[in-house]
């Protein structure tokens, strides 16, 4: 007993020197990642290529929880101690600490052509040169429903061009029928909101660029949202039931039929396919209309490259590589993930599924993406969006659990965005 | 204890002599130096020494950042470091505080931190006094003769050994829409109830939560207590005829009086500090029905985008100055009735 | 928590109060009775919540979304039809004809679902899917645990949590003991202030001074050891309290003549007082081992490289932004919780000691 706790504590005490004094013989890399699903491990398999044709690099992958990207990773890079590239998701909000990476890849003119509209998203504002990273994964917004449902219920899915409020009066019919307890579900998300505000005609943005998230077109989808909340269409489990900001999915209560139509993204996709597989037909069909367009919103996570790096020569080596177009087919189509790589997304990639409702939700997605209002875009692409995003479901999420009138939750929005900016811009 | 002490004793000795042998030797080691110095000094400087280890610890990891963090409250911006901060003096605290009626959080410019402190207080009668009687229930009932009170006495601590996010999600799993609660409910002809769509019963369970993880621990201060009262009084009391009601209330209640005490300020101290479990539980919500100060404090200045940590950190200075006015006071009437 | 074995006491065992000798024997007061309801209802709610979640941390996940949920995990039964490569799922199907056969699902199609029977593989039936209910059996879903852990390097985080809750909890117990031993034993000037100082450390919590901490950690360079996640919190508020409330309590008789003795002050402590304070220390040890072991919010910020991540980081790793898969965080959840519940088993007859005569009055 006594030599096996000794040997215990000395085995510590080694390892803890060696951890310490880590000093390689090769230059190290390190990249952190947060998973919705595999493609960490297709990163993983990536990165063991890589390392093997540059056995001078070696890459190393950091796997947190999602928590750690929004909220550890900013105060890390602040304090200098951030990896060396990281897979982020606040795109605009972290540009202070990105690299531009155009002395250090081979052929910056391939960047600008494969990733143009993207790389804009991660410049800070006022600056239109930098190249930074790239999406791995590019998002749409868009709903998807239970086409079973509706078989079963004998009610015809509405067609194109079909406005939300069709939809919810479908959704219902089709609940009713069935007993189903949720007509329909939306990501508890500011995001996930916006797309559909900007259907009904809000600006987001005024004339000089500021961001002004309340007007007639907002306030519009989110009376409707407040009332179908309040008449059943929608359940207050999802947004009524958390604080803030805080991200609520129905992709469970989707996945067990419990709800006939979900508003949320093209990520759910590989999910949906490992989960539901044939139990149901899911279907993703086209983002609804509202007066002013029928959109949806972009997004995504992207991979970044880090200014605190010590070794950027050697990031720019593996960025060449992993936006290489060979590579990132082979990472978007192993992942099902919408390509951020305009070449990919013209020829198409060749996604790893036989599932052909997967197969029809990715085309939908793909397709929806020329569609996109411009002023979603902007949106997307805009330092503060996450800001606005807080704002606006974390007010109305207070509004439609009574706390608040809507008059006061838009009022309450307002005035959440001028302060949250005011103090960014005091420094920092 | 029950008999079974014994069965364990030779595996406790022989850890105990497993983990000693390497302990000695570090003791030993020590020996030297300490003796150095108390034989130049004699006995004044040793309290000293024996304090200044942990003093440090203190120093570097509780004041120094408690220094920081006032420093951060008068400064604004998202910068990290203090010298890039931007002075703003009591600004965020004129913010905080800036409400044309304070009794009503939705006045004030920064409505959330008052509900914060509404629902904190809220949370802390109900959760605090709770959480004492059924202490006391459950130490007056261990504190009988009964079988196995060992084994009893473990089924109500081991809760205070999870932490807080496991005690969180084992109950969300259980008050889900589909989960076992509203099954029964369900077997016994009632509706579902959606726990976490009403503030109401949100509040309830974070208060029920919360006394159901720390109940172990506060039992177990008053169940000492009680093992401390002399027996002979109880002899005597039943001699009398005395009933037992007035027993409790004669004898039981004024001799236990100062544990009590002592948990009524700890579990006071702990309600505020309240978090975690609430956090992964209900997530504040429904609404902001159950978000508490430490919530806000945390949102405000870690997890939303605009990292705000001047007004977190004014936020957490207004929390401090309300836990020191709440102890003192504690400590004023704790004082007295030991004096009696 | 072996006490579980001893036998069932009975009812009337049970009920024979501290004060149920003399004239009162035989009489039920009304306070045996609530005794017993009160017990039995303290073992079910106690105990059920983590007995139902490691009963559901087996479930599928489709089991894990049943309502009304099933008390034992379930698995669906699936059978090697001939003709069909993969296994079939089986379920009972009712017929249009009202009887209800054992049938293999081929596939759906929309609605209708494309039966077999496995006795029979050429009869092929079409049964509406509303009209079919799963057969299962007894199956345990260990692909639950098995699947999140061999993701990662498990062995790795674990031994990365087992160094840090120890050696976190030997600095804590010496400096702890050490703090307790020149507050209980000396007279001094400062003393007052020190206790005051150390009661109002117990009253901030982590929470709110993270980000002060983490520029104090990054300034000593200690950012992605483990000593980042080991040093902080050494030096408790609540162990220096506790220690020093028990070491009151020892007459200071045996101090003085251990000084008698020739005995130097350190000799007094770790030979004399230490010694006696065991159960204290016992008790400090199992909060101190549950502290560390399920810290999680602090290691997150200051641990970003995967071979220092201890369990409670590596576990929550494969949380993603977008999806929350209930039967994964249950199974995890079970592994964290595991190895607080030995400790517990082997230590719990330390708490009643410890605490009960750490003298909190």
């Amino acid at each position: 007993m006594t030599n096996r706790l000794k040997t215990m504590l000395t085995s510590g005490a080694v390892a803890l020197c060696f951890l310490a004094s880590s000093a390689a013989a090769q230059t190290e890399l390190r990249m952190t990642w947060y998973n919705d699903g595999i493609e960490g491990e297709v990163m993983q398999s990536l990165l063991d290529r890589f390392e093997q044709d540059n056995p001078d690099i070696d890459v190393t992958l950091d796997v947190v929880p999602y928590k750690a990207i929004l909220e550890s990773l900013p105060v890390q890079l602040a304090a200098g101690e951030g990896p060396d590239l990281a897979r982020v998701t606040d795109l605009g909000g972290l540009s202070e600490h990105y690299l531009d990476l155009t002395p250090h890849v081979s052929d910056p003119a391939y960047w600008e052509a494969s990733f143009g509209p993207f790389l804009q998203w991660l410049r800070r504002p006022g600056e239109d040169r930098a190249i930074s990273g790239f999406m791995t994964q590019l998002t749409v917004t868009g709903p998807y429903v239970n086409k079973t449902l509706f078989e079963q219920a004998g009610v015809d899915m509405p067609g194109e061009g079909a406005t939300w409020e069709d939809w919810a009066a479908a959704a219902n019919q089709v609940a009713k029928a069935l007993e189903i307890p949720i007509p329909m579900a939306w990501d508890r998300s500011g995001h996930r909101v916006s797309g559909p505000a900007i259907a009904m005609g809000a600006g987001m943005f005024d004339a000089e660029g500021k961001p002004a998230l309340v007007d007639d077109g907002l306030k519009k989808m989110a009376t409707l949202l407040y009332d179908w909340h309040q008449d059943g269409t929608m359940s207050k489990e999802l947004w009524g039931s958390v604080s803030g900001s805080t991200y609520l999915g129905a992709n469970e209560d989707f996945a067990n039929a419990q709800v006939v139509m979900y508003m949320s993204g093209s990520w759910q996709i590989p999910q949906f396919a490992e989960k539901i597989g044939d139990a149901f037909d899911w279907w993703a069909v086209p983002a609804p209309c509202g007066p002013a367009a029928c959109t949806g919103m972009p997004g995504g996570a992207a991979l970044v490259a880090m200014k605190g790096t010590e070794h950027p020569a050697e990031v720019g080596r593996l960025m060449d590589y992993l936006s290489s177009e060979a590579v990132l087919a082979e990472f978007y189509g192993r992942t099902l993930f919408i390509p951020g790589h305009l070449g990919l997304a013209a020829a198409g990639v060749d996604f790893d599924t036989d599932d052909p409702r997967a197969r029809h939700a990715l085309q939908t997605f793909a397709g929806a993406v020329p569609g996109i209002s411009p002023t979603a875009f902007d949106l997307q692409g805009y330092v503060y969006n996450r800001v606005m995003f807080n704002a606006l479901i974390s007010r109305l999420g207070e509004a439609i659990v009574g706390e608040l009138t809507l008059d006061q939750a838009f009022e309450r929005m307002t005035q959440d965005i001028t302060r949250q900016i005011a103090e960014k811009e005091r420094g920092g | 204890m029950p008999p079974r002490g014994d069965t364990t004793a030779p595996l406790a000795r022989r850890l105990q002599s497993a983990a000693a042998a390497p302990a000695v030797l570090f003791f030993r080691l020590l020996e030297a130096p300490f003796q150095l110095i108390q034989r130049v000094g004699g006995l004044r400087p040793m309290p000293y020494l024996f304090l200044a280890p942990n003093l440090a610890f203190f120093g570097l990891f509780v004041v120094v950042p408690l220094f920081v963090n006032f420093a951060f409250s008068l400064t604004g911006g998202t910068n990290l470091y203090l010298s890039d901060r931007v002075w703003t003096g009591t600004e965020q605290y004129e913010f905080l505080l800036d409400c044309t009626n304070f009794t009503d959080p939705l006045t004030c410019r920064e409505d959330r931190f008052w509900k914060g402190i509404f629902n904190t207080a809220v949370f802390i009668v109900f959760q605090v006094s709770f959480l004492v009687l059924f202490s006391l229930i459950t130490a007056l009932i261990l504190n009988r003769k009964i079988r196995a009170r060992g084994f009893f006495r473990a089924v109500f601590f081991f809760p205070v050994l999870l932490s807080p996010v496991v005690v969180a999600l084992i109950w969300k799993w259980i008050l889900l829409r589909d989960g076992i609660l509203n099954a029964f409910l369900v077997s016994l002809g009632l509706p579902k109830i959606l726990f976490f769509v009403s503030p109401e019963w949100a509040m309830f369970w974070a208060i029920f939560v919360s006394i159901w993880a720390h109940m172990g621990f506060y039992t177990l201060i008053l169940l000492a207590g009680l093992q401390a009262i002399p027996p002979d009084l109880y002899e005597a009391a039943e001699m009398d005829g005395t009933s037992r009601e007035r027993v409790f209330r004669r004898i039981t209640l004024p001799l236990l009086w100062p544990n009590l005490l002592v948990v009524i300020v700890l579990a006071l101290i702990k309600g505020v500090q309240i978090f975690d479990e609430v956090y992964v539980l209900t997530g504040g919500g429904p609404g902001t029905a159950t978000q508490f100060i430490v919530q806000y404090i945390y949102t405000t200045g870690f997890s939303s985008q605009v990292q705000n940590f001047g007004l977190a950190s004014a936020a957490s200075v207004v929390l401090g100055v309300v836990l020191f006015g709440l102890t003192m006071a504690q400590l004023a009437a704790t004082r007295r009735k030991d004096d009696v | 928590m072996s006490d579980a074995i001893s036998p069932r006491p009975s009812l009337g065992e049970l009920l024979s109060a501290r004060r149920g000798r003399g004239r009162r024997r035989g009489r039920l007061h009304w306070t045996d009775v609530f005794t017993w309801v009160y017990l039995a209802l303290g073992i079910f709610l106690m105990f059920g919540p983590v007995v139902w979640l490691v009963l559901s941390s087996f479930k599928t996940p489709a089991g894990l979304v049943e309502f009304p949920p099933t008390f034992l995990p379930l698995g669906q039964i699936s059978v090697e039809v001939a003709g069909h490569e993969e296994p079939l799922p089986l379920f009972r199907a009712t017929l249009e004809d009202g009887s209800v056969r054992e049938l293999a699902q081929v596939r759906r199609i929309g609605i209708v679902s494309q039966m077999v029977d496995p006795a029979d593989p050429e009869r092929t039936f079409r049964v509406p899917i509303d009209r079919r209910a799963p057969v299962r059996e007894f199956r345990m879903a260990f692909e639950n645990y098995v699947d999140p852990l061999k993701r990662f390097d498990f062995t790795r985080y674990l031994w990365n949590s087992v160094a840090v809750t120890v050696a976190a909890t030997l600095v804590t117990l010496l400096i702890n003991s050490m703090a307790a031993y020149g507050l209980a034993i000396y007279e001094f000037r400062g003393r007052r202030a020190i206790m005051l100082f150390v009661i109002g450390t117990l009253m901030i919590p982590i929470t709110v001074i993270l980000v002060p901490v983490y520029l104090v950690v990054t300034s000593m360079g200690m950012v992605n050891s483990l000593w980042a996640v080991i040093l902080p919190g050494a030096a408790t508020p609540t162990g220096v309290f506790l220690l020093r409330q028990y070491m009151l309590t020892i007459p200071t008789d045996l101090i003085e003549a251990a000084r008698m003795d020739k005995a130097s002050e350190w000799r007094i402590y770790w030979r004399v007082v230490m010694p006696l304070s065991l159960p204290a220390i016992a008790v400090l040890a199992i909060f101190s081992i549950m502290w560390r072991w399920n810290e999680f919010l602090w290691p997150l910020i200051v641990l970003s490289r995967s071979e220092v991540y201890t369990l409670q980081v590596g576990l929550n790793a494969f949380q993603g932004e977008l999806d929350v898969q209930w039967h994964y965080i249950l199974a995890m959840t079970v592994v964290t919780l595991l190895p607080v519940v030995l400790v517990f088993a082997f230590l719990q007859r330390f708490i009643a000691t410890g605490i009960a005569s750490t003298g909190m009055k």
